[in-house]
């Protein structure tokens, strides 16, 4: 320990001193004759710049430490991880289509699990997007509200079943993806992003303002339920019902049930499409796009219509699990499509690894369920969930699953490390 | 009868003229140069031939057909290819991959152009699975012109493969490129600032000045040229 790292280490804690003092050292709690009063926590806030001060150290010992072996261990990692990754995908696969049935499992659980495959399908749909075409989008979200609102209309106003709405609904939100594709085509990188994000903000606020189509920000409520192939779940068990058809005890979980086999299935039809389509000519000319964009072009790949069929393809997906959520829920509102909700994806596609299937599922099963997992936590659960979000960035700065295997080979497909992949692209 | 031809050819970007009544033509099976100073539109001029940007005025023609008009993509299937200026291989793919990129999403054959890059250049087989990204300068310099054969084309763009090479690297691309053309019977429309060696190398070439055509000849008298020779050939450039 020298020197210079009691100077950095210093200098953190004085960063953490000023953050915290305002965030964490004075709290505002009701006087004892009436009004507001600012009380002061400065235990607190001397006992987190602690932590900081001796944190720092901490990483900076162990950088030193790691340093000579820096070149060799990530690869003897990289090793076992390849190792390990082959069996990790099935187990996760039969993890999530046994889970109804485990015992242990419970309405709660099930619920999770719908919400975290959810968030695994919008990653997958994003990731063609950014992880496979190199598109950064920002406002992802807009097709995911597209498809829900698409199929809270079509099923209330003209009585269309949930099997005929679904692929509208894809449709539509696909349509509006070739809608924000053609102006934005010329663009790349931030400015691409800055209008993606205006872009799912105009969708949020349309919704929100065009109160005769909406109902404005008081939302869409009674959304019809999906039926089992024209079964309706139903708690009586009455003729032509579920539980009635196939002579079981009628049970609210039956639907629960029947919405996680749904949404797993959905999840896994964007996999496979991604998976299939990359190793398709048009998926290598998404993988070329994203590469260099110049050179595509001078290999013959028309770039505009690449593009188009990325952001339409990406926004389809996106619409499906939109109609998924408007049907799982009975309800929905702008409320449900704001920007953070974009990010939070678009964190699960980075944090996975750009263009990684496993890892995409992974880090949406680490963000969402452990977001859930740390509901205990109240406040303070977003600074576990940050703190998270840097870990994983130092530690694995391309993703937790960073290798990439080629989708072109003559023979053998041999994985290219992490540490070979351009940080933070996959 | 030539193969390429330029006819009256006027581009730019923007507010900006970049090339300014430049006519040309490449025959079959010729190495035709294109040499001139840091921004007198050479690189423009093959963007303009693959149609980005569009030729303001004049007339484009390959292989008989006018190409003028014609989508980028689209122009790229017709039998040209182009190495592009900074070599732009896919840094994050193997070196296979980009070679079969140059053929696959066009829809060719991958086989021939496989083995002709190889014949080539035999570093491009050792160095088959690795990222491209890490290949010295040379060997991605080398890594673009093989992309580029990929999809067989009969017409290659060579837009500066000598830059920032040392001139060992730079004497064994070009010969590399003599080859493909005394053997394959291809035909090269070469720019290059490193005006002495292009000129040895091309059968013709052209001077370009601001975005104008300013001389014209074979590649020896264009050396004797004292313009050129005081332009190109003087101090640094020999």
């Amino acid at each position: 320990m020298n020197g210079a790292a009691l100077k950095d280490a210093t200098l953190c804690a004085a960063v953490a001193a000023v953050l915290f003092v305002p965030v964490v050292g004075l709290r505002t709690a009701p006087g004892p004759t009436g009004p507001l009063r600012i009380e002061p926590h400065f235990g607190i806030v001397a006992v987190l710049v602690g932590l900081v001060l001796l944190g720092r150290l901490a990483i900076i010992a162990w950088q030193a430490r790691r340093r000579p072996t820096a070149a060799e261990t990530p690869r003897r990692v990289a090793r076992v991880m390849a190792r390990s990754g082959r069996y990790v995908a099935p187990a996760l696969l039969a993890l999530a289509v046994l889970l109804p049935f485990l015992p242990g499992t419970g309405r709660y659980e099930l619920d999770l699990g719908i919400l975290v495959l959810t968030y695994v399908m919008l990653g997958w749909g994003l990731n063609i997007v950014v992880g496979l075409a190199g598109l950064l989008d920002l406002g992802y979200v807009a097709f995911y509200a597209v498809g829900a609102y698409a199929y809270a209309l079509l099923a209330q106003e003209f009585g269309l079943s949930f099997w005929v709405c679904l692929p509208l609904s894809g449709l539509i939100a696909g349509m509006w993806g070739v809608l924000l594709g053609f102006p934005v085509l010329r663009l790349r990188g931030d400015y691409l992003a800055i209008v993606t994000l205006g872009f799912g903000e105009i969708i949020r606020i349309v919704l929100l303002n065009w109160t005769n189509l909406t109902n404005g920000p008081n939302g869409i409520g009674g959304i019809p339920r999906p039926s089992f192939f024209g079964l309706p779940f139903s708690s009586g068990g009455e003729p032509g019902s579920f539980a009635h058809f196939f002579g079981i005890e009628p049970s609210p979980v039956q639907r629960v049930i029947f919405l996680y086999y749904l949404i797993l299935a959905l999840a896994l039809l964007t996999n496979w499409v991604s998976i299939r389509l990359r190793r398709q000519p048009l998926g290598r000319a998404w993988e070329a796009l994203r590469e260099d964009e110049i050179a595509a072009r001078a290999l013959g790949i028309n770039v505009r219509n690449t593009k188009l069929t990325a952001f339409a393809l990406g926004a389809t997906f996106g619409g499906f699990a939109g109609a998924f959520f408007a049907t799982r829920q009975g309800f929905i509102s702008p409320e449900s499509f704001t920007f953070s909700e974009s990010a939070i994806i678009l964190a699960i596609v980075v944090l996975g690894g750009l263009g990684s299937q496993l890892g995409i599922a992974i880090s949406a099963l680490v963000m969402i369920g452990g977001f859930e997992l740390f509901r205990g936590l109240d406040e303070w659960r977003m600074l576990v969930f940050g703190m998270a979000m840097v870990v994983i960035m130092v530690v694995k700065p391309r993703g937790l699953v960073g290798d990439r295997t080629p989708t072109i080979a003559l023979g053998t497909r041999k994985a290219i490390g992490g540490g070979l992949v351009g940080q933070g692209q996959g | 009868m030539s193969l390429l031809s330029l006819e009256g050819i006027s581009a730019g970007y923007g507010p900006v003229q970049a090339l300014e009544d430049v006519s040309l033509h490449v025959g079959q099976g010729e190495i035709v140069t294109l040499v001139g100073a840091n921004g007198a539109g050479k690189s423009t001029l093959l963007m303009t031939i693959c149609g980005d940007p569009r030729a303001r005025t004049g007339r484009i023609v390959f292989d008989g057909q006018d190409i003028t008009a014609l989508p980028t993509h689209l122009i790229m299937r017709q039998g040209l290819a182009q190495s592009p200026e900074g070599r732009r291989i896919f840094p994050r793919m193997t070196v296979n991959e980009n070679l079969l990129m140059g053929a696959e999403v066009a829809g060719h054959d991958p086989a021939p152009g496989l083995a002709q890059a190889r014949a080539l250049f035999p570093i491009l087989l050792e160095r088959a699975g690795q990222r491209a990204g890490t290949l010295s300068g040379g060997e991605q310099q080398m890594l673009a012109i093989a992309r580029a054969l990929m999809s067989r084309p009969r017409l290659l763009l060579l837009d500066e493969p000598s830059l920032g090479l040392a001139p060992l690297i730079v004497r064994q691309i070009f010969g590399a490129i003599r080859r493909l053309n005394e053997e394959e019977g291809l035909t090269v429309l070469l720019v290059e600032q490193n005006a002495f060696q292009a000129l040895r190398l091309a059968h013709r070439g052209y001077v370009l000045v601001n975005g104008r055509i300013t001389l014209q000849g074979s590649g020896a008298e264009l050396m004797t040229r004292s313009e050129v020779q005081d332009a190109y050939l003087g101090g640094g450039h020999g």
